[in-house]
């Protein structure tokens, strides 16, 4: 997943086509009997701590299937590609519907009575005592021009936009370098605020303000 | 489109349905769906990883239905609802909300997984906030739960950083032309709670009556607080 092979396919913001936003009531939480365990199998690998969230991220959005898959569809696949690449269940097993190779060792195992305890713990980000912040409320920032040739956070509408910084977060680890197993590196972790025009020009909502969330690297003085 | 929420009925069948075949080891070919071999294809493929799975002691098989009853039972936007109600009722947990919503939001007992680091945003008369994840689909589980279909879909992530009110439109919601949309795109660990305006007349309400008002998509900013006495 690194160079110039990565083709990432979820960064949709702003992209024209995908028609009308269709509401569900609120408690349609499955659409398919199998949902709910891919969710759970999903959930239950992610905590052996075998990959990271970013990781995880990183899978999906290269999946090339990706605009076809639905949700479940994508973690599904995703987590098979996650266990394939690292050894832990090869294709195989799933085709026969058992164990044919020796487990690998795991960092962690998610046992049912621990499950409320680990969710309610969750898996901060945030890195008190990491790097300073080079930019406080106000400043007036530009986001990276580039795309990345690897995971990355910064949406493609708000490459090369100069918007102000509206809040700080303190250092949080930094998903680029987390996807690619590269450690944690926490970065200042700042909201970023640009006006609708300056995104989507003089045709744009003069009412709107969009923000994102944006690691200190992916951001310049303007 | 009217704004849906007569939830009881469908969301029960559902759950119902999605329980049902989660726990069903047993049948290969029991659907009552039209697209058999389809669906057939994919109980297959979660059977076999989950058997793989347990085969090799990576997961604990009983730790999957725990997951799904805490999804189904316990983490949902009713959790948000009451965080709502609470602030509407009491103005220093407004405050408080705003100011350290983290925090706020644990003193209710909703914390952890994927609402780590938690953001209120309040809507006004002039402002008004919606909640996307354009990158994937970030949500703040502890309070909302399990993302809606929609919320995932291509739709919603182009559109609603480009077209909100179009959006909202989609929801049935239209706000004044001079409201400011403020559009928050959660694309690090930073999560998004909108607190919605409270609704006229609801000045003698309790907390609980107060969080029946609350929906959903109002936390999320596709919607707005239900009045008293609108369909629920």
């Amino acid at each position: 997943m690194n160079g110039a092979a990565y083709t990432p396919h979820a960064d949709l913001g702003g992209q024209p086509g995908h028609g009308p936003v269709l509401p569900e009531p609120e408690g349609a939480l499955w659409h398919a009997g199998w949902e709910p365990k891919a969710l759970a199998l999903t959930l239950a690998m992610g905590a052996t701590g075998a990959w990271n969230i970013d990781a995880s991220r990183a899978a999906r959005e290269t999946l090339p299937d990706y605009a076809q898959l639905d949700y479940y569809r994508i973690w599904l696949t995703a987590l098979e590609r996650l266990l394939a690449e690292r050894g832990l269940v090869l294709a195989d097993e799933l085709a026969a519907q058992a164990m044919l190779h020796p487990a690998l060792p795991l960092p962690r195992k998610l046992m049912a009575d621990a499950v409320p305890a680990t969710l309610a713990r969750g898996s901060a980000t945030a890195r008190p005592g990491g790097p300073a912040p080079r930019f406080a409320v106000g400043d007036a920032v530009r986001t990276r021009a580039t795309p990345c040739p690897h995971h990355t956070r910064l949406p493609g509408y708000v490459r090369d936009k100069v918007g102000t910084v509206v809040a700080l977060h303190g250092a949080h680890v930094f998903a680029d370098a987390h996807a690619q197993g590269l450690g944690e590196q926490p970065e200042p972790l700042y909201t970023v605020a640009f006006d609708g025009r300056t995104l989507w020009g003089p045709e744009g909502d003069p009412t709107l303000t969009v923000s994102v969330d944006a690691w200190d690297s992916y951001l310049s003085p303007a | 489109m009217a704004h849906d929420h007569d939830t009881d009925h469908t969301g029960h069948d559902e759950h119902e349905h999605g329980h049902e075949h989660a726990h069903d080891h047993d049948h290969d070919h029991d659907h009552d769906h039209d697209d058999h071999s389809h669906l057939s294809d994919m109980d297959r493929r979660v059977r076999a990883l989950e058997t793989v799975l347990s085969a090799k002691g990576y997961i604990d098989p009983a730790a999957l239905d725990v997951l799904i009853d805490a999804y189904q039972t316990r983490i949902g936007p009713r959790n948000g609802a009451r965080v709502v109600a609470r602030a509407w009722a009491d103005p220093a947990y407004r405050d408080w909300l705003l100011r350290d919503a983290t925090a706020a939001i644990a003193a209710l007992g909703y914390t952890g997984r994927q609402g780590e680091h938690m953001v209120a945003v309040a809507n006004s008369a002039d402002e008004h906030h919606l909640v996307v994840c354009t990158l994937c689909s970030c949500y703040p589980w502890p309070v909302l739960g399990l993302p809606p279909t929609w919320y995932k879909s291509a739709a919603y992530r182009s559109r609603a950083v480009r077209d909100p009110r179009g959006v909202l439109a989609d929801f049935g919601v239209t706000l004044p032309a001079t409201t400011q949309l403020r559009v928050w795109d959660s694309t690090a660990e930073v999560r998004y709670l909108v607190l919605p305006q409270r609704p006229p007349g609801t000045d003698g309400l309790t907390e609980a009556q107060l969080a029946d008002l609350v929906t959903r998509d109002s936390l999320i900013g596709t919607g707005l607080a239900r009045s008293p006495g609108a369909p629920a």
